[in-house]
């Protein structure tokens, strides 16, 4: 390979993983713009997305091999146990954790929301252990190759899913009743109130289509890699960089965010050193938290960083 | 002043007492370690309740600084060669500093921002002790630490490092009550409550807030060199983000904003994690380590949703509302 080859190939398998940390960090400001809440479990989402998915795709035993389960269901189905799971879960967590927290104080939210995540991280350890599980990928055949660089099927997928994600997600915000009361109630919610709009209800929707997008991610993304019950909260971490990056409370800025934050990691990782691939993110992060807080699309309103806590 | 010091000095005689009579009835050595651990995390939950109960700050990479103690004990006793004692106060020392250093950049972030930051730092610590294998062992450890040595004496019981880490704890455990008791104590306070409010008063919140990181970071070293000097070997995983955020259980189980609390919140957890471990492995045989996580993170969820001030008063106060009330969500602290 020629370095210049080799530079293709990390931008390409950059974009590939940033395309998760574009749908976790999507998740991240659907949340926070809907409740002012930073929910540090959303990586988790991804994980159960994708353990949900595998247990009814392939043959698996749960429990340390207590509980066989060879259900082998098609693909697009499996897909769909993973999303609908995370949703139930998203929503369990709303009603039970976030919600009777919502007087509480910024410090005892991010508490309860790390709480949550150990909590699921653990639940998924017990039923599937620390194996590191793989879907197969979902198209079989020979990859691609674009100047040099080798993009596989399923990197395809990713990228794709992403777009499609994001496109969706434009046209439910602006076009239909449900995302235009999201949208409400995030931009004033004493204003949304008045206009009928059940706020509360809003934040239980906005976790379920945050569990929605993890989930998806954590689905599509493990054919590449292999997923294990520990990868939630650095998913985390990497979205809310992610989101950070691109403005705290701009959906596309948080998709620009996070296929950037891909491509730097995996270009550091390549040239630099691969051991310290998590690290970078946090360099990110420290830069971009001290030097410019309004993240690097676009500037927000001293407003908007008030409500952020900045 | 002296009225509000008083009751809590009996409650030190009673602690002192009990615990300097245990060593005598007790010869198991597995329980005494585990008591001295109890004293180790004591150590870690004040400094932690400092920073998150009093300057209201959120930490969730405290066990960067732990760790921090314990790899620099190792270095210099062993790699170095310094005399033990003076690994021990170095250690403490440096790591407390590296903890106000730190601190100026960090501190310029609030909320969920800082969160993510002291997570980063964890992180990094890790990473950075997993990859510089050479220096620390990497992900296998470093064995062979020496035991603490002071003027002759050798360490090397688990009873006289039992009664040297409760001498130590309950030492710091008073300066920090001296602390929030005293005109400091009330700056933080006023701090938690509302950062503009205290500014406008004259009080600066920042080097405040610095100075108790700082503080908490030197107490977490100390623990971490103990924690060396007493099993003399040490492995990144004893001091990842998780063992973090089980230090953020610790003193919220004691309540956030309470000294004394520190105590109950480390001996529960430590003893939940044994018992839930136990329980775990007849349940399901062979089910992974990590498995109490479950309940210390449910345990989390539950005590800030419904008792901020932790379990002691939280419940207490729990009571009275339920026996008093049928109207309007009690806001919470804030």
């Amino acid at each position: 390979m020629t370095p210049s080859e080799q530079l293709a190939q990390y931008i390409v398998s950059g974009i590939t993983q940033g395309s998760i940390y574009a749908l976790i960090a999507l998740g991240f400001v659907t949340i926070f713009n809907v409740t002012g809440i930073i929910n540090f479990s959303q990586g988790e989402f991804a994980v159960i997305g994708a353990f949900l998915a595998i247990t009814v795709a392939q043959k698996v035993s749960l429990f340390r091999g207590q509980l066989p389960v060879a259900l082998e269901w098609p693909l697009p189905l499996a897909i769909l146990v993973g999303v609908l799971g995370a949703i139930l879960v998203g929503m369990l967590l709303y009603r039970f954790g976030i919600q009777p927290a919502r007087h509480a104080s910024v410090l005892s939210q991010i508490v309860v929301t790390i709480g949550a995540s150990i909590a699921l991280r653990g639940m998924v350890l017990l039923a599937w252990g620390t194996d590191p599980y793989r879907l197969a990928p979902f198209t079989a055949a020979k990859p691609l190759r674009l100047f040099g660089a080798v993009i596989t099927r399923q990197s395809l997928w990713v990228m794709g899913l992403t777009f499609v994600a994001v496109v969706g997600l434009y046209f439910f915000f602006r076009f239909t009743m449900l995302g235009k009361a999201l949208r409400a109630s995030s931009a004033n919610p004493d204003a949304a109130r008045l206009m009928g709009i059940n706020t509360r209800r809003m934040g239980l929707v906005a976790f379920a289509l945050s569990a929605a997008l993890g989930a998806l991610g954590g689905i599509v993304i493990t054919p590449s890699i292999f997923m294990t019950y520990d990868r939630g909260l650095m998913l985390s971490l990497k979205g809310f960089v992610a989101m950070i990056m691109g403005g705290l409370t701009d959906p596309f800025g948080a998709v620009i965010g996070g296929l950037l934050l891909g491509t730097v990691e995996s270009l550091a990782a390549g040239l630099i050193s691969s051991g310290y691939r998590d690290a970078f993110t946090f360099v990110v992060l420290f830069l971009v938290l001290l030097l410019r807080l309004g993240g690097l699309v676009g500037r927000k309103t001293s407003q908007e960083l008030e409500r952020a806590g900045l | 002043m002296t009225t509000r010091i008083r009751p809590e000095l009996f409650l030190m005689a009673a602690l002192v007492l009990v615990l300097a009579a245990i060593p005598v009835f007790v010869h198991n050595n597995y329980r005494i370690f585990t008591l001295t651990l109890i004293g180790l995390f004591t150590l870690l939950t004040v400094g932690l309740s400092l920073v998150m109960g009093y300057a209201g700050q959120v930490s969730l990479g405290h066990a960067t600084f732990y760790g921090m103690g314990a790899y620099l004990t190792a270095l210099l006793s062993s790699s170095l060669g310094m005399p033990s004692w003076a690994a021990l106060v170095a250690s403490a020392l440096i790591t407390g500093l590296v903890g106000f250093v730190i601190g100026i950049p960090i501190f310029r972030l609030r909320g969920p921002y800082l969160a993510m930051a002291t997570l980063g730092l964890n992180v990094i610590f890790i990473l950075l002790v997993k990859n510089e294998g050479q220096i620390t062992g990497g992900p296998s450890g470093f064995t062979n630490i020496p035991p603490l040595a002071f003027a002759g004496r050798i360490f090397d019981t688990d009873a006289e490092m039992y009664y040297l880490v409760w001498v130590i704890a309950l030492g710091v455990l008073l300066l920090s009550l001296n602390i929030v008791n005293s005109r400091v104590g009330r700056a933080l306070r006023a701090i938690h409550a509302s950062e503009v409010a205290a500014e406008t008063l004259g009080i600066d919140a920042n080097a405040y807030k610095l100075k108790i990181f700082g503080l908490a970071a030197g107490y977490a070293g100390l623990a971490g060199a103990l924690y060396a000097q007493t099993i003399r070997f040490i492995s990144p995983s004893s001091f990842d983000v998780l063992v973090s955020i089980e230090l953020v259980t610790m003193a919220a189980i004691g309540g956030l904003a309470s000294i004394w609390g520190s105590i109950f919140g480390a001996a529960t957890v430590v003893y939940m994690a044994d018992i839930i471990r136990d329980w775990m492995s007849e349940l399901l045989a062979g089910a992974p380590g990590e498995g109490e996580i479950i309940v210390f993170g449910l345990l989390l969820v539950v005590i800030m949703v419904f008792m901020p001030e932790g379990v002691t008063a939280g419940g207490v106060k729990a009571v009275r509302n339920w026996q008093a009330r049928r109207h309007e969500h009690v806001p919470s602290r804030t």
